[in-house]
């Protein structure tokens, strides 16, 4: 994930850049546009500035009446709390470890599985190519809260009911019809005469995929990664229904389950948010590159 | 060795029939030339001759040795695509030895190679770039390099010349024809450039829709064109048609022209016919017994010589004239024939009269 977009994607000859034509209405336009984007990010930003606010104040700020906005006492003690509990590691740390494993391990899977596939549903005369992409789309209309009773009574079954190869099972098989298809339209862009020429130079035809033209998809596969890491990570039904023990959780229902008692600590929960939330912003700003990349991959000379 | 022979090679996209029995035999250190316009089935012809492109039918025999199934790495053939295909992240250093590092080849000597290479072809300063840093005619240096690094059975080359500026084209007609000459080798050579084809073929093969329409020499095709449609596509300016029939000793035109009939031709009386005419068997500069009236349509100077176009009836006749031809369009002019070379083709069929008696 480190390979810089310049690398990934060759550069093509300087084009000319227009600067783009002045909008019309001028001033009076922007000024309206700047008021109404303000009050937009306002609108949005509000629970997240709030989150990270409650996570930082002391109890009794928290429940103060009316809201302290501005002056209170600022405390890290519920980032302790996230972490570390009386005798060791916090049930909540657990579940973020969790969360690492059942969304990095899924998300490698996924990966490993649907870009080979998308290769071949790319390069290959695939019969009734259509149908089965579209069928393969299909799974994805279905959602989670649909399916997780039958899925519930099948792991059951087979005994995977609270375990993390269960979620990594369910969140892999979401993943792999997404990757087939975000990275099909990437493999579609890079030309196959590349491999075509790797095979006259006396390469095999997975030889020539590897060696030329999986380089050329590192963008494609940063993004695709990035989707289907964030769907993890963040994914509720599934976690919920079919993990129940503390030592298998993964955070999102750790922390839905931290409010519901007769008391909530909601210093906790907003410090577990900010917690969570994190790991999915920083992943968003390191591949933003490539997930521009991603759009602008159509530029590759032909 | 190199000799690529191919048998009745049938392949259709869909509706399209993009090989439809071609057949074609290359003899061993030839320069052949595939010839024909574009979308006659010329890429889709070296991409099964490589093994790249699933055949509905047909065979191809390398080196007399059934090679149909095999993979294109077994076929030990080099290909430069109308593309290039140069692989973007790689120098052109890396691209050139790529051949010789999937063979394993040691250092040094695809050091020892390279180095030949691109001192033949002129690109020593352009090893370390990457594609994107090459012009058109150095992408193209580039490609040729990456197939002849090797001795394999054959080169095939897919229009390289096409997407270069005229001047660069030529340059790089003799210098090709050189390499050719140097390396040895059999090279199957496509375009759709029929001066290429005339200037560099030993063999010509003429292809359109996915038939081969002749093979012969350079002179062959030129000369003694097979069809109505290889006389219309092979020469420029190209050949003038006029519609006709023989009647006697007379040839008479739809537009009501007579000329002497041609010793040669077998042709029954009242058989529709055209009359191919090239523009160099014409002139409007000496009288003959054999002419035909018209009226001056245009004039084309073209430095060396000057293009005469003249309106017979509806029919428009393409003649070359030294370039110091004046005239007025509209004036009357007599445009003698040489019937001893003029052409005739059925004009139900398109194909060649016998000349068996020239
Ligand atoms: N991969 C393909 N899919 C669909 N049609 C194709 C494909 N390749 C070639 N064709 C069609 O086959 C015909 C011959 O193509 P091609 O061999 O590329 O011609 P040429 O190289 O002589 O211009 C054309 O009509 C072209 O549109
Ligand atoms: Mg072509």
């Amino acid at each position: 994930m480190a390979v810089s977009v310049d690398e990934a994607v060759p550069t093509g000859p300087v084009r000319d850049h227009t600067p783009p034509a002045r909008r019309f209405g001028g001033r009076g336009r922007s000024v309206l546009e700047i008021a109404l984007l303000t009050v937009l990010a306002v609108v949005m930003l509000f629970p997240v500035l709030w989150m990270i606010e409650t996570s930082i104040k002391e109890n009794r700020d928290v429940y103060a009446i009316p809201a302290k906005f501005f002056d209170f006492t600022v405390t890290l003690d519920h980032f302790k709390d996230v972490f570390i509990a009386s005798g060791g590691r916090s049930a909540l740390s657990v579940s973020f470890l969790n969360s690492v494993v059942v969304a990095g391990v899924s998300t490698v899977l996924a990966t490993v599985l649907g870009v080979p596939a998308a290769w071949a549903y790319s390069r290959f005369a695939v019969k009734a190519k259509k149908d089965q992409l579209f069928f393969i789309l299909s799974t994805r209309f279905m959602p989670p809260v649909v399916v997780v009773i039958p899925i519930f009574l099948m792991y059951r079954q087979v005994g995977l009911i609270d375990t993390k190869l269960g979620l990594i099972l369910i969140y892999t098989a979401f993943n792999v019809p997404f990757t087939i298809w975000m990275m099909k339209g990437f493999v579609d862009e890079v030309p196959a005469e590349y491999e075509d020429a790797a095979m006259l130079d006396g390469y095999t035809r997975l030889q020539a995929f590897w060696r030329f033209t999986l380089p050329l998809l590192v963008p494609g596969i940063a993004a695709t990664a990035v989707f289907a890491l964030i769907f993890s990570w963040n994914e509720f039904v599934f976690a919920i229904f079919l993990t129940s023990s503390d030592d298998v959780r993964t955070a999102p229902p750790a922390i839905a389950g931290l409010i519901g008692g007769t008391t909530v600590d909601w210093g906790l929960v907003a410090a577990a948010s900010v917690v969570f939330a994190l790991p999915v912003l920083a992943f968003a700003y390191l591949v933003r590159k490539h997930l521009i990349a991603g759009v602008t991959l159509g530029a590759v000379r032909r | 060795m190199g000799t690529v022979a191919v048998h009745g090679l049938c392949k259709s996209f869909g509706k399209v029939q993009a090989l439809d029995g071609v057949t074609l035999d290359v003899p061993d250190g030839s320069f052949f030339v595939v010839l024909g316009p574009s979308g006659a089935g010329k890429t889709t012809t070296l991409r099964a001759i490589a093994g790249l492109e699933k055949l509905d039918a047909g065979s191809v025999h390398l080196d007399g040795r059934d090679a149909t199934g095999d993979a294109p790495a077994a076929r030990d053939l080099a290909m430069v695509f109308q593309s290039y295909a140069l692989y973007p992240r790689h120098t052109a250093y890396e691209n050139i030895a790529s051949p010789l590092r999937a063979r394993r080849c040691s250092s040094s000597e695809v050091a020892a190679a390279v180095e030949q290479m691109s001192s033949l072809l002129h690109i020593e300063r352009l090893l370390q770039r990457r594609p994107a840093q090459l012009s058109g005619g150095e992408m193209q240096r580039v490609a040729l390099a990456r197939a002849l690094v090797r001795r394999p059975r054959a080169f095939l080359m897919d229009e390289p010349l096409t997407n270069l500026d005229l001047k660069l084209r030529v340059e790089m007609r003799t210098e090709l024809t050189r390499i050719h000459r140097s390396l040895g080798g059999t090279f199957v050579y496509v375009t759709n450039d029929q001066v290429e084809a005339l200037s560099m073929a030993d063999q010509v093969a003429v292809l359109k829709e996915g038939k081969v329409q002749q093979v012969g020499t350079p002179t062959e095709v030129y000369e003694r064109p097979a069809n109505q449609w290889v006389a219309g596509f092979v020469g420029s300016p190209p050949i003038s048609l006029l519609a006709c029939h023989a009647e006697g000793d007379r040839l008479v035109g739809a537009e009501g022209w007579t000329l002497p009939r041609p010793r040669w031709t077998t042709a029954e009386d009242g058989r529709p016919l055209l009359l191919g005419l090239r523009a160099e068997d014409l002139s409007v500069e000496q009288r003959g017994d054999a002419s035909l009236s018209g009226e001056l349509y245009g004039l084309e100077p073209l430095g060396d010589r000057t293009v005469v176009d003249v309106r017979v009836g509806t029919e428009i006749l393409k003649v070359k004239a030294r370039p110091t031809v004046t005239g007025t369009p509209g004036e009357r002019l007599h445009v003698t024939v040489d019937l001893d070379r003029a052409h005739l083709f059925d004009a139900g069929t398109g194909l060649a009269l016998s000349e068996a008696g020239r």
